[in-house]
């Protein structure tokens, strides 16, 4: 079937089987920084923005996809430069072998998008559907408060 | 994983939704959210023929008060009930069930009507909608019916749906008087499944004895169970200590939970005389403020 995506602000149109998954189509197009974790909507590795809404694409089919707008980790950065939540990352050393890190970076960007002053609990509440194999949690929780600082300074 | 081949068709009305059903017959699904579907055909435990996406039907994302209902279309994603102003001033078994299903990022896609029609006697909701003894509208191309939650629930994995039909709508009744309700859910982390969970609900009659009561329990049966013997003992009388805790031996007994990974059945049954005890409480103290 065809869909027709915009993809971190691109418009593409892709023939796609029903069955493929929306991660392994993302993937497909080259923009590997979304990555399939346990595959079985537990780890949140596979987290993109559809309409900007955090979901976790190795649980929607591509073609659920049609007319959508997708943000991966690839789309977060603006004009070159990069996005607060990634800036905030790098920063507070927000990531340690950096498997999760895709997906809590959009789940965060998200997250500040509806709030741009969580605290300790709404960071931990908001990610608790992304899972860190590392337990770097504490570090994560600073980099997305730390984002919204760096979003409400500019 | 990706699970095998099927068609699929994404509807933009009604009308097309249940023709498309009528047409492909049997080997049909509906995918709403999917967040338990689509896991399913991952594993190949489901493998419909053709999918009836319902993702852009317009109108059957509402949460309204209507005729003494709470009317959830089967859109409603379970981040709308969290969000919903409407729930959280008119249900409170709803509302404090909302943020414990899945994780944030499930709840921005499954929805309450997928869940009700999935029949996981480990999901949340089937267990609020007995104890607020909801009802679910039903809708084919030869027409709708109204179906009690008790007949919708028919047993493990299975609901009383027949070919054709879809969930429309979930109709949860208002409180008649002064209401509350709990739902309590014990679980080893977020996302998890429950190890155990209970729904309470308590209305009072305007002398402050209990008009009706609703009790049902989450992963301890073969399906979501009302606990009718915890129910009948409330109802009519004074609300009191003593009263909970018989309520809460009652529920105990209705559990025939299984010994697993997460827990022993002694432990969950337990857990069930605990849990109807405070959740009852909980309801009292908001049917009573």
């Amino acid at each position: 079937m065809q869909i027709n995506v915009t993809l971190n602000g691109t418009s593409r149109t892709d023939e796609v089987e029903p069955r493929q998954l929306l991660v392994d189509y993302i993937r497909g197009t080259g923009n590997t920084g979304t990555h399939i974790g346990c595959d079985t909507t537990s780890c949140g590795a596979c987290t993109v923005l559809v309409d900007g809404t955090p979901m976790k694409t190795c649980t929607m089919f591509a073609v659920q996809a049609n007319g959508k707008s997708l943000t991966t980790v690839e789309g977060l950065k603006q004009d070159g430069a990069l996005h607060p939540i990634q800036a905030a990352f790098k920063e507070k050393h927000g990531l340690q072998c950096g498997f999760c890190t895709p997906g809590m970076m959009l789940t965060g960007a998200a997250l500040l998008e509806e709030n741009p002053e969580p605290s300790e609990d709404d960071v931990r509440w908001a990610i608790s559907g992304n899972l860190c194999r590392c337990t770097g949690y504490v570090n994560i929780v600073k980099a997305v408060q730390h984002a919204g600082d760096l979003i409400r300074e500019s | 994983m990706f699970p095998p081949a099927f068609e699929y068709s994404a509807p933009t009305t009604v009308e097309e939704v249940l023709a498309t059903l009528a047409r492909e017959g049997e080997g049909s699904r509906v995918l709403a959210g999917g967040q338990s579907l689509i896991p399913m055909m991952k594993l190949r435990l489901a493998s419909p023929a053709f999918l009836v996406d319902i993702n852009n039907v317009q109108g059957l994302d509402h949460i309204e008060a209507a005729n003494g209902y709470i009317r959830i279309g089967a859109l409603v994603r379970h981040r709308d009930i969290v969000n919903s102003e409407l729930i959280g001033t008119t249900n409170h078994a709803m509302a404090s069930a909302a943020p414990w299903i899945a994780d944030p990022l499930v709840r921005n896609r499954g929805t309450l009507c997928g869940s009700v029609a999935h029949c996981d006697p480990e999901g949340d909701w089937n267990s609020v909608m007995l104890a607020a003894r909801a009802e679910v509208v039903a809708r084919s191309a030869g027409g709708e019916r109204v179906i009690p939650i008790d007949d919708f629930i028919v047993d493990f994995f299975t609901n009383s749906l027949q070919p054709g039909e879809i969930v429309e709508e979930v109709r949860v009744p208002k409180y008649s008087g002064k209401g509350g309700g709990a739902y309590l859910k014990l679980e080893r982390k977020i996302g998890d499944y429950a190890t155990v969970a209970v729904a309470s609900q308590l209305e009072l009659d305007d002398a402050g004895k209990i008009a009706k009561a609703g009790i049902a329990l989450t992963a301890v049966n073969n399906k979501n169970t009302r606990a009718s013997a915890a129910e009948d003992v409330l109802v009519g009388e004074t609300p009191s200590d003593e009263l909970f805790r018989e309520a809460g031996e009652l529920a105990a007994q209705a559990a025939n939970p299984e010994t697993n990974v997460r827990g022993t059945a002694e432990w969950k049954r337990e857990i069930v005389r605990v849990y109807t005890r405070r959740g009852l409480e909980t309801a009292l103290a908001q049917a009573q403020g």
